[in-house]
């Protein structure tokens, strides 16, 4: 039957058109969708960093002499470094990094003050375990510094090289950039996804256009899909915002094949859309559909995900409620591709979660959707 | 015309909303390319029937066909053939004229220029302005806007549910001008209004109250349903003459219309020239020198007032 | 109780204008409205009723010209305005969501009646109305033409010296239009001033004055018989239509 088939394509590109054309004007709304992304990877990657007033410092001195006693003496006095470890080998400083001990590490070679007499060149190594690039480079130029500061007061001008690198945080207990920005990802797909097809969905219930479309030969879902598609592309220019953003700003590492991550994002963006539709669809009011894709979602991927708060320092009850967060596999898939390159063999199993959720919530919203008013 | 299947059957019609009864065994039918009249107060089951007409609610009982498909089996063959204004204003403020015309002709499956000769005496009278917003139209032209809307897909049948509430006089008449036309071009028409005049523009027009049909007939044969002789009184003293005939001891009802007070006798037997006389006589003893009364035929609203039953300073209504 | 305002009319208004960038909305409008009168407002839309009541009732500022209303400047002394008047529309109207009682409350608190005068005014407002079956029910509930009287009602709790109604029985059946009216003339008869607009003309007879803005400015200011004898018809509806038809803004709405 052509008639019924052109008709629904030419319905759907007709929503299209229309929803995109309400976004267009809704000049607030679009704004703050398009910023807002932008904004809070900017405010979190700047906002969160450790404190650098009070760095933590393990030094590493397997043969003291009065050089480098001297010159633990000067990190010691500094009021920026906090001495928390005095580790035998330089292989425990990788431990103390991984527990989340120290920030920084020292490490003097053996004979580093025959060396300055000598006038031999002399090797400080210096590691900073850091939150982000930024914090981290900041913790290395405190550390120069106090070594700088040392050697010029020294008489003899001798070279001592430093060796300052910075190594990436590790430890998911901590706040930092990289894991924050698949939480963030989730956050912007939710707000996108869930709340705005609610709001587009229940703000056409309110007004008087939704009982003419009922009336029209066109199925409820095809109203769904004509109206959510929109959203979808938007989100999903969203999520490729942020991402470019986190790379280039904050130079988080992406391991991974960024085409899954955006066939990951697509899938939780379906996800969302599907919660969108079933929200409208069993609420009354577009205030009522606020709050609900609010309490219902948002909170619940803020919370609930492991995005802030580790999943495994929760309560067991708690832990088994995050099962059913979406945003909680998400974070895991992002995670799994950004930091270590996991691909659809390591993950298949938190995609096949997804797009369980994402056909059960579907149908269940198209069963909801009725084909007239009551 | 006998032969020709009625537009819309509908036999014991019954709908209810918990306890409250929204339509209670309606029957009616409306002929094709019929102007066919609702009026009554709201809450009476207009919007009600509309919308089962419409195919966008279920009855509890009864039947209703509209061009012969049944409203509940056939909705789906139905939506293709019908037009619908509901009540509120149905179009996108944020888009233009033009943007909601082609939107609601690709929801139907058509477009603007498949469409165009249909609701061509409409459009144009709105046309120059179809790059402007919805929202910033006067409220006459929201209505021909969303006229020509519900008819892009040339529909078979029309329902317009109070298409000319809040608009004023001159869009009114214009707009039941273009009915008119529409009408003649052999469309069937189904359109609710709060407004009498309106409504005696209908070839029939049937008044619904609390669920039920108290009167359907031609404009014209509903005033023969008036029960008693029917008088125009007229003064420049308004308010006394309202207060003077209320106080009358023959009278069954007096109430204001515009400049005159319809006046009806309680008293079956008397003659026009007595009641004339006696009234004159009455008016002038409590300082009414400038009466005028003459006999009239009742209208559509004098005759809905009657049966709604509830004249001012009566008891209100049920 | 707010001071009575000195005497003179309810309302004068002179050259008052009001512009929207090139737009005249309205334009150099003159006229006055005695005390106790009942004034009905008449136009089509986009005529610039709208925008002149809103400058009486204080939600608009002139551009040009003034206006007093209850005694007091619009411009000037918004607040002392909106103390004397009521006002009632479709939009601005009960709660829906809240009980009649409640609504009378609200309404009665927040213009600054004691608890006495609130429960003593409300219970004679509902036994004018024959409402006390339905004190308690949502507003919500309650069929149009009941939500308009009451509405009404409440808008004249505080006693106000002018109320002003727009379009306060549009889609209303023909009894409950005639109970209104009624209320209207108790209102006139106990000295309120009654500035009303309206799209039925035989609600526009009922007026003791008229008057018909076209392209924002005054068309036709007079009795309605004194208008009928003018344009030489005995229909306003004939009035109305002669004047809106040849109005320049139908060319451009």
């Amino acid at each position: 039957m052509s008639a019924p088939s052109r008709r629904a394509r030419s319905a759907l590109r007709a929503f299209m058109v229309k929803e995109v054309r309400h976004l267009l004007r809704d000049r607030q709304t679009l704004a703050i969708l398009l910023l807002l992304p932008l904004a809070q990877v900017v405010l979190f990657g700047y906002a969160v960093r450790t404190d650098i007033n009070s760095v933590r410092l393990a030094i590493v001195d397997p043969a003291p002499d009065d050089a480098t006693r001297a010159l633990r003496s000067r990190f010691t006095q500094n009021g920026r470094f906090d001495l928390v470890a005095m580790p035998p080998r330089v292989e425990a400083l990788d431990q103390l990094f991984r527990s989340g001990a120290a920030d920084v590490g020292v490490v003097f070679q053996p004979g580093l003050a025959a060396g300055l007499r000598d006038g031999t060149a002399s090797q400080i190594q210096v590691v900073a375990d850091a939150a982000d690039p930024n914090s981290g480079t900041t913790m290395l130029n405190y550390a120069s510094a106090v070594i700088s500061g040392w050697q010029a007061e020294r008489a003899s001008p001798a070279a001592v090289r430093v060796n300052a690198s910075v190594r990436m945080r590790f430890n998911p207990s901590l706040e930092s950039v990289n894991l924050f920005v698949p939480g963030l990802i989730a956050l912007i797909l939710t707000l996108v996804t869930t709340m705005m097809t609610a709001l587009s969905l229940s703000r056409e219930k309110e007004r008087g256009t939704f009982e003419v479309l009922l009336v029209s030969p066109l199925h409820p879902w095809q109203i769904i899909v004509g109206k959510v598609l929109p959203y979808l592309v938007l989100a999903f220019v969203n999520a490729a915002t942020v991402l470019l953003a986190a790379w280039l700003v904050f130079g988080v590492p992406f391991v991974g094949s960024v085409t899954l991550l955006l066939a990951a994002s697509a899938l939780f963006a379906l996800v969302g859309l599907a919660l969108g539709v079933l929200i409208a669809a069993v609420t009354s009011s577009q205030l009522a559909a606020m709050l609900a894709a609010l309490a219902g979602t948002m909170l619940p991927n803020v919370m609930l995900s492991g995005m802030i708060f580790p999943i495994t320092s929760m309560p067991r009850p708690l832990q088994l409620v995050t099962n059913i967060v979406p945003a909680r596999w998400f974070i895991t898939i992002c995670r799994g591709i950004m930091l270590k390159g996991a691909g659809i063999a390591a993950l298949w199993q938190e995609l096949l979660i997804l797009a369980v959720m994402f056909l059960i919530l579907m149908a269940v919203a198209i069963r909801k959707s009725s084909v007239r008013l009551t | 015309m006998s032969g020709t299947a009625p537009a819309v059957e509908i036999t014991g019609l019954t709908k209810r909303f918990g306890p409250t009864r929204a339509l209670e065994g309606i029957n009616l039918s409306v002929q094709p390319a019929e102007l066919f009249g609702l009026v009554g107060p709201d809450g009476g089951g207009k919007t009600t029937l509309f919308r089962i007409l419409t195919t966008l609610m279920v009855p509890d009982a009864g039947t209703a066909t509209v061009l012969g498909l049944d409203v509940v089996r056939d909705l789906w063959g139905l939506r293709e053939q019908i037009g619908y204004m509901p009540g509120r204003f149905s179009l996108y403020g944020d888009l233009s004229v033009e943007e909601n015309l082609t939107f609601f002709a690709s929801v139907f499956g058509t477009t603007i220029e498949e469409g165009y000769a249909t609701i061509a005496p409409i459009y144009q009278q709105i046309e120059r302005f179809k790059n402007r917003r919805a929202a910033a139209l006067s409220g006459g032209m929201k209505q021909k806007l969303a006229l020509s809307c519900a008819l892009v897909h040339r529909p078979k049948i029309l329902f317009l549910d109070e298409p000319t509430t809040g608009v004023d006089a001159v869009s009114r008449r214009e707009f039941w001008e273009l009915l008119g036309e529409l009408k003649a071009s052999g469309l069937t028409i189904v359109v609710s209004t709060p407004y009498m005049d309106e409504a005696a523009r209908c070839d029939r027009v049937a008044l619904l109250q609390a669920g039920r049909i108290l009167a359907l007939d031609a404009p014209a044969a509903i005033g023969h349903l008036f029960p008693r002789p029917l008088y125009a009184v007229r003064s420049r003293q308004r308010m006394p003459l309202l207060r003077a005939l209320r106080g009358f001891p023959h009278t069954a009802s007096a109430l204001p219309f515009g400049d005159t007070v319809h006046y009806s006798d309680a008293r079956s037997e008397a003659s026009p020239e007595t009641v004339v006389a006696e009234l004159g006589n009455a008016l002038r003893s409590a300082g009414i020198d400038d009466a005028t009364v003459r006999p009239i035929p009742a209208g559509i609203e004098d005759v809905f007032i009657e049966l709604m039953g509830d004249a001012p300073g009566a008891k209100e209504a049920a | 109780m707010t001071a009575p305002a000195a005497e003179g009319p309810a309302i004068a208004v002179r050259d008052l204008t009001r512009r929207f960038g090139t737009f005249v909305a309205v334009d150099r409008i003159t006229f006055e409205v005695a005390k106790g009168e009942v004034f009905g407002f008449l136009g089509a839309n986009g005529a610039g009723k709208t925008t002149a009541i809103k400058m009486l009732i204080g939600l608009l500022a002139p551009s040009d010209g003034e206006a007093h209303v209850a005694g007091f400047d619009v411009r000037r002394e918004p607040e002392q305005v909106r103390r004397r008047i009521g006002y009632m529309s479709q939009r601005f109207s009960l709660y829906e969501d809240l009980t009649v009682r409640e609504n009378i409350a609200l309404y009665g608190g927040i213009y600054g009646l004691s608890n006495d005068e609130i429960r003593s005014r409300g219970n004679q407002l509902l036994a004018d109305l024959r409402f006390e079956q339905q004190a308690d029910d949502l507003v919500g509930s309650l069929p149009l033409g009941w939500k308009q009287k009451l509405a009404f009602s409440v808008a004249m709790l505080h006693r106000p010296a002018v109320v002003f109604l727009d379009e306060p029985t549009g889609g209303v059946d023909p009894i409950t239009r005639r109970q209104f009216w009624e209320l209207i003339y108790g209102a006139a008869a106990r000295g309120t001033t009654v500035f009303v607009t309206t799209h039925y003309l035989d609600e526009a007879e009922y007026c003791d004055r008229v008057s018909i803005m076209v392209d924002g400015r005054i068309a036709a200011l007079g009795t309605p018989d004194a208008l009928k004898a003018e344009f030489a018809t005995d229909s306003l509806d004939d009035i109305f239509v002669r004047l809106a038809r040849n109005s320049a803004a139908e060319a451009t709405a």
